[in-house]
């Protein structure tokens, strides 16, 4: 069973990735149950997803993961069945639950030992939910200690083989007249083993349910010499007293349901002495036409919750998309060098062939749009991780938390969400850690004791905004600035205005707690979150309202492969902007350039000095240029509102670029965010503006700290 | 000649009237010159970035990182496109002379000198018809420099 050989590695492989989704429908749903009022359905989308885990698990021989399914599903099971009700607390339980099923299936995966410990732990808690939540039943079903020690079935392949005895799982022998009596026949066929089902359980579930004989026909086995090991030939003729509604025992068969000859017989009276073992030979035909109708009028109800609305999906390498979108984005090349040639020969804009162009410039771009919805994802996947990291910090820290999120079926690309786990977990921690107050604090200042964690995704502008914000204090700007000045990141005496305080926690070495915790503090600062949100083109920026709360904003672009950019000519070198960030086109005059002091020049836009940079210099193209007569400028502006007049030499065009990212190995300049190929073959640099400006405000020689540079004239005319 | 155990072949260039060989199997393709897009700030042996059929590839003035006077920008380079460790890099050199085909034997570590920008990137010295072939230990050439200005 777990010889890994190469197949096997493959549904294995395949077994974690139906993993992933099955605890993305069990977090889904426990957490539409704790939303709102307690739903069949969700709850048997809960108990569906932990059972096909344990299905897979069972297949591939996960001990750990097995047993601990098991007994998750065990309650879920009570939950489902109306034996135990949900409350706040089992909700909890069923949370921790969860997150620890998912730790069982990494560790499972990548074949580390399973936190062990933390199981039995989890076991405790589960145990005394059932415990607490059923004192008035009869203790027997909640009782039931599931040791899943695999039940052997002993084949000795003789004719004679004697009855399977009963499972040892105590008897539920209600005292109720409402007794009824079942006989099942069930024989599975060889798909039934290859989902991973396993008889012995379906029987310890009946087993469950009442007094359970097992009797067990091999009579169709063959002799050793032609036994095909992979067809099962051995049914099974059950008989049980239960007080169990005949859908109630049907419904444990259901997962097997299709994947064998089932019949279920409801005996008139209650027959305790029933241990009807039908010959072997006895014609199932009626039997089993009997079974079909009896499950069919159960399956539309179950059919109707399970599955809402069926969507084809089809799961694809990322390698394929990868190559994909590759192909697509020398396509884009390609049609611009062609829209290239076909304007310097000189036709004539309404020939036939200039209008193909057009239309195939149209194709290209939707071509585009459709490739790189398919790296798309929902960001559900990583807020559901987030969910997971609220719970975990503020149990660590003693808060009463809420994550509350919205929009989190918001498509982002997938790299960027791959990549935004790391910094948006940071932020969370943050937000927990240090944004909310404690409980009493809270309750002092007349706000809800139970803090909130808002976490948001839409998009904005053809970009995507996440955004992190709590209900706590805000931040504490006299704290930060001493913190600051006390780690001589800013001068003592400089005057900082408040959203300058507030940038202060993106710099390196700054952390505003003195001690530090082991939830937060983990040597990874904002500077990390910063670095690694510009990394993938974004920007942060924070908003701080004391006594209301905090909130990080975070603007991502909406893919990674391509952008709209403004091509410009600086010193003879083509470069590329990003356009979202230019708000408008200047031509200077000799006036409009003034001085602050020399080395720093400003420009006047509509009654605010905006600071000038002159890229040719900036980049190590050219000399300072002395006089801006007639030179154009793109006056930008870039996400926390820092606005800058760039000095280009010519405006080129606006078009939609391919990235091509820079690796290491191209020592990278500040300033300079990837690059494109133009239509004439030439490699374009992509700038990234706010580098740009934060590396001219530090070699500018500013005192102010260089990664928020604010610019020197916004200081003077705030 | 008898068998030799183990066989080198080298591709060998020109640069500033010297011979350098680089490893065969490290060698892509060699194409002809092409204006580079400069790097901003980047140190002066980086020439900047070509267009290779899609890809930026990094291109370096071989010239100029092993120490000699930089090429100037020139129609008669070439460019040797090379890989190491999965990162391809366009060397920037005079012309390509040869393929030759050395034996262990005929290979002899440099002498021990004082240490330059050039004695470090040498492998190995051979002499082939009177013309010293100085083998470049390509990893030292295209691993990025400790900067120390940085």
């Amino acid at each position: 069973m777990n010889t890994p050989a190469d197949p096997m590695a493959e549904i294995r492989a395949s077994f974690f990735v139906e993993c992933e989704e099955l605890l993305e429908a069990l977090q889904d749903g426990l957490q539409t149950i704790s939303d709102g009022p307690e739903d069949a359905e969700s709850i048997h989308v809960v108990f569906r997803a932990v059972h096909s885990i344990k299905g897979g698990a069972g297949a591939f021989g996960l001990e750990a993961l097995v047993h601990f399914a098991h007994r998750f599903e065990n309650i879920l099971d009570d939950v489902r069945n109306g034996r135990m009700g949900v409350d706040a607390a089992a909700l909890k339980v069923f949370f921790q639950a969860t997150d620890h099923l998912a730790d069982l299936v990494a560790a499972c995966r990548d074949e580390t030992p399973p936190p062990q410990a933390r199981t039995e732990e989890l076991l405790i808690d589960l145990d005394a939910l059932l415990g607490a939540d059923s004192p008035e039943k009869t203790p027997a079903p909640a009782q039931i200690s599931f040791e899943p020690t695999p039940v052997s079935l002993p084949f000795d392949l003789s004719d004679d083989l004697p009855p399977l005895p009963p499972l040892d799982a105590p008897a539920v022998q209600e005292p109720s007249a409402t007794s009824r009596g079942f006989d099942i026949l069930f024989t599975p066929n060889a798909d039934l083993f290859e989902t991973g089902s396993e008889p012995a359980l379906l029987f310890e579930c009946l087993a469950e349910l009442g007094n359970l004989t097992v009797d067990c026909d091999t009579s169709k086995l063959p002799v050793l010499q032609q036994l095909s090991p992979e067809t099962p030939m051995i049914s099974w003729s059950l008989s049980l007293e239960t007080t169990a509604e005949l859908a109630e025992v049907a419904s444990i068969f259901e997962f097997v349901e299709g994947l064998c000859t089932l019949a279920i017989m409801q005996r008139t009276a209650p027959d305790p002495e029933a241990d009807v073992t039908p010959s072997p030979e006895q014609p199932l035909v009626a039997q089993t036409d009997l079974a079909v109708e009896d499950i069919s009028a159960i399956a539309p109800a179950q059919k109707a919750v399970s599955t809402p609305a069926p969507k084809s999906v089809v799961r694809v390498d990322l390698d394929r998309i990868e190559r994909l979108v590759n192909l697509v984005g020398e396509l884009v090349i390609n049609q611009a060098m062609l829209s290239q040639s076909l304007e310097t020969s000189g036709l004539s804009p309404h020939s036939d062939a200039m209008n193909g162009l057009e239309e195939f410039q149209r194709l290209t771009r939707d071509i585009q749009d459709s490739v790189m919805m398919i790296r798309a994802q929902p960001v559900k996947s990583l807020f559901q991780r987030m969910a997971r990291i609220v719970r975990e910090a503020s149990f660590a820290v003693g808060k009463d938390v809420r994550l509350v999120t919205e929009g989190d079926s918001t498509e982002v690309d997938k790299t960027v969400i791959e990549r935004l786990a790391d910094p948006l977990t940071h932020m969370i921690r943050n937000a927990v850690d240090h944004g909310l107050e404690d409980v009493a604090t809270r309750e002092k200042m007349g706000k809800d004791p139970q803090g909130q964690v808002r976490l948001t995704a839409a998009h904005r502008s053809g970009r995507v905004i996440i955004e992190v914000s709590d209900d706590g204090a805000g931040i504490d700007r006299a704290h930060v600035l001493k913190t600051a000045q006390a780690k001589g990141l800013i001068a003592a005496d400089a005057m900082l205005s408040d959203p300058e305080i507030d940038n202060l926690l993106f710099l390196p070495g700054f952390s505003t707690v003195t001690e530090v915790s082991d939830l937060s503090g983990r040597g990874v600062g904002m500077d990390v979150v910063r670095t690694e949100i510009q990394s993938l083109g974004g920007r942060v920026t924070i908003h701080s309202d004391p006594g209301v709360g905090t909130r990080f904003s975070i603007s991502l672009p909406l893919t990674l492969a391509v952008l709209d950019g403004m091509i410009v000519e600086v010193a003879g070198q083509t470069l590329v902007l990003p356009l979202n960030l230019v708000i408008e086109t200047l031509t200077l005059a000799k006036k409009d350039v003034q001085s602050v002091r020399p080395g720093h020049p400003v420009i006047e836009v509509r009654g605010t000095f905006v600071p000038v940079i002159d890229l040719g210099l900036q980049l190590g193209y050219r000399a300072a240029a002395t006089d801006f007569e007639g030179t154009a400028a793109l006056l930008i502006r870039d996400e926390d509102g820092t606005r800058a007049a760039l000095i280009i030499d010519d405006i080129l065009d606006q078009r939609q670029v391919v990235i091509k990212g820079l690796n290491d190995g191209f020592y990278r300049a500040p300033g300079v965010a990837a690059a494109t190929i133009l239509g004439d073959g030439q490699i374009a640099l992509i700038l990234e503006p706010s580098d740009i400006m934060n590396q001219a405000f530090k070699t500018a020689g500013t005192p102010p700290p260089s990664a928020l540079a604010p610019p020197p004239a916004e200081g003077l005319h705030p | 000649m008898t068998d030799t155990p183990e066989v080198f072949e080298l591709l060998t260039f020109r640069l500033a009237d010297q011979d350098y060989a680089v490893d065969i199997m490290s060698v892509r393709e060699i194409r002809g010159w092409t204006t580079t897009t400069p790097l901003p700030h980047a140190p002066s042996h980086m020439k900047g970035v070509i267009n290779l059929r899609g890809t930026v590839l990094p291109v370096m003035d071989l010239a100029d990182r092993l120490g000699l006077p930089p090429r100037g920008q020139n129609d008669r380079n070439v460019i040797v496109v090379v890989t190491h460790a999965d990162t391809m890099t366009g060397l920037l050199v005079d012309a390509v002379s040869d393929i030759i085909t050395l034996a262990e034997s005929d290979m002899q570590a440099p002498p021990e000198m004082a240490t330059g920008p050039g004695t470090a990137v040498v492998r190995n010295l051979s002499l082939i018809e009177d013309r010293m072939i100085r083998i470049l230990d390509l990893p030292a050439v295209i691993a990025r420099p400790e900067v120390s200005a940085a």
